[in-house]
């Protein structure tokens, strides 16, 4: 049922609507949009369903990659790898410490989930193994070396882990001067294989209930093999990865303007590049926010004329 | 008596005829008012699947054909969620609708935007599958570079699951009701001054 008055042309939006009004139900648009909405999710489920890629276990990755396996896990226990030179939250580090011009909020917020690698991923975990007398004294050698020689065993075997063959599964390096690590490596590796090792990383060996994946996904994540499964997905950084979804389905579409600035420079090349891009949208988060408060944006609609579209009925009726 | 002013002054200021009206302004006919609406049916589908989700837990969701079949409405009303959520802060933006004094109207539907990604990003997280564990792997730097990763960290299931379930999804309810309020209690804005009128400023 329309109102025979005609609206007016130039109304203000800070007074009530002199013009015309029509029936309008808010209740029974809700229902409505909530039938409408539910039959829609039940047909994309129906028809496409959803995506539920099996997570990388540290079993699955030291079965099918065994030498990738090794390769981080010595570099764990050498105190090399990209975790044990990460810094904050997670050890004193600089390898991943950004910085906004001078300041660093990563370094002022501190070691909060800390991680020492040699003795969370390998020592301690070997240490809970029953039984194994040759890994035991093969552990005690290794902690009674000094520290120059135990890096020089793990850089060693670091080298040569290229050259190694898997004979049985157990790996089988050229001859050299790798000291304890072969037989501790060696352990550590049938110890990811038979999934003892997740348990291990997950609970600490010292828990029932655990719920923080921080240890063993920082572990599994380091290996070439998850970068490898996550680039077959389109997932990585350079592939717009934020945003997408394992398969075709779609992800964080949401996200696509906090990944496009990983794709262009100066950020793309950016050491500082995360802390950098987060600054960044944290401002045009503010300015989204305050659209209303800031001159010129407040005006941007009027000058568009978009609106003249979305009001085309309205206009139509009071310029002619 | 403090409880009597508080309810004389909500039924002042939201009057039923405010907070249900029979009818609405004769502009208010476009499809683009619609987006507002489906946002919320999309919200309401999202917490109804999200809730027998969280009461069945995460075996469930991965082992069960139902579970899955859960799981996939959560996903897909995530998806309708977003996609009309964007489309009715681009129709608002396109009618200035912050006009007449409702700039907080537009300031919450914005923030709720915000905690909304929030809300998705920590679900994402916590589906313990690939997916979950990518994500995660490739958002803790961007948290821990600007010191969020100290204190917020994505590779702990227990502490994302809550954000995801209780903390973050009653943040966006409380916004989108604060929001509704401000709506009915301004009403939605009229059109910009027609071209007839030449020198005409609503603003």
């Amino acid at each position: 049922m329309n109102d025979p008055v005609k609206p007016p042309a130039t109304p203000d939006a800070d007074a009530p609507w002199p013009g015309p009004f029509v029936r309008y139900d808010l209740v029974k648009e809700l229902v409505v949009a909530l039938g409408a909405v539910i039959a829609v999710v039940v047909a994309l489920a129906v028809l496409f369903s959803s995506p539920d890629e099996p997570p990388v276990t540290i079993q699955s990755w030291s079965r099918a990659a065994p030498a990738d396996f090794l390769a981080i896990a010595v570099t764990e226990l050498n105190r090399t790898s990209d975790v044990a030179t990460y810094g904050p939250p997670y050890n004193e580090g600089t390898g991943s410490v950004q910085k906004i011009g001078p300041i660093s909020l990563q370094e002022a917020a501190g070691v909060k989930v800390p991680i020492e690698t040699a003795r969370d991923y390998v020592l301690e975990p070997l240490h809970e193994v029953p039984g194994a007398p040759r890994l035991r004294a093969a552990l005690d050698a290794y902690e009674a070396a000094p520290a120059r020689l135990q890096e020089k065993w793990a850089a060693n075997y670091e080298k040569a882990l290229p050259e190694a063959r898997f004979v049985a599964g157990v790996p089988v390096l050229p001859p050299g001067r790798y000291g304890p690590v072969e037989p501790m490596m060696a352990s550590l590796l049938a110890m990811g294989q038979s999934g003892a090792l997740d348990g291990a990383l997950l609970a600490g060996g010292h828990r029932f209930y655990a719920t923080d994946y921080t240890k063993p996904l920082l572990f599994v994540s380091a290996g070439e093999y998850f970068e490898k499964l996550a680039e077959h997905q389109h997932l990585l950084g350079t592939q717009w990865g934020m945003m997408n979804e394992t398969g075709s389905f779609p992800g964080q579409v949401w996200l696509w303007l906090f990944s496009f600035w990983y794709q262009v420079e100066p950020f793309k090349s950016s050491p500082n590049a995360d802390a950098l891009i987060f600054v960044l949208m944290g401002v045009l988060s503010l300015a989204f926010i305050c659209v209303p408060f800031i001159p010129g944006l407040n005006q941007l609609p009027r000058r568009l004329g978009v609106y003249r579209l979305i009001w085309r009925d309205h206009y139509r009726e009071v310029e002619t | 008596m403090w409880t009597t002013k508080v309810r004389e002054r909500a039924v002042r200021e939201m009057p039923p005829e405010k907070l249900l009206p029979d009818r609405q302004p004769s502009y208010v006919s476009s499809w683009i008012y619609v987006f507002g609406v489906v946002t919320i049916a999309a919200f309401v589908v999202v917490i109804a699947s999200g809730v027998v989700l969280g009461m069945k837990g995460p075996e469930w969701w991965h082992l069960t054909g139902l579970g899955h079949f859960v799981n996939s409405m959560h996903l897909w009303a995530v998806e309708i969620f977003f996609f009309a959520m964007v489309v009715h802060l681009w129709g608002k933006f396109f009618m200035g609708a912050w006009r007449g004094g409702r700039g907080r109207t537009w300031v919450t539907g914005a923030v709720t935007f915000l905690v909304a990604i929030g809300a998705a990003f920590t679900g994402y997280v916590s589906q313990q599958n690939f997916d979950s564990q990518w994500i995660a792997f490739e958002a803790k730097d961007g948290l821990n570079a600007v010191g969020i990763g100290s204190f917020f960290n994505v590779a702990n299931f227990g502490q994302m699951y809550t954000w995801h379930v209780i903390l973050l999804p009653t943040v966006v309810v409380l916004l989108i009701v604060g929001h509704v309020l401000l709506v009915r209690r301004a009403g939605v804005v009229p059109p910009y001054a027609a071209r007839l009128a030449k020198g005409a400023d609503d603003e």
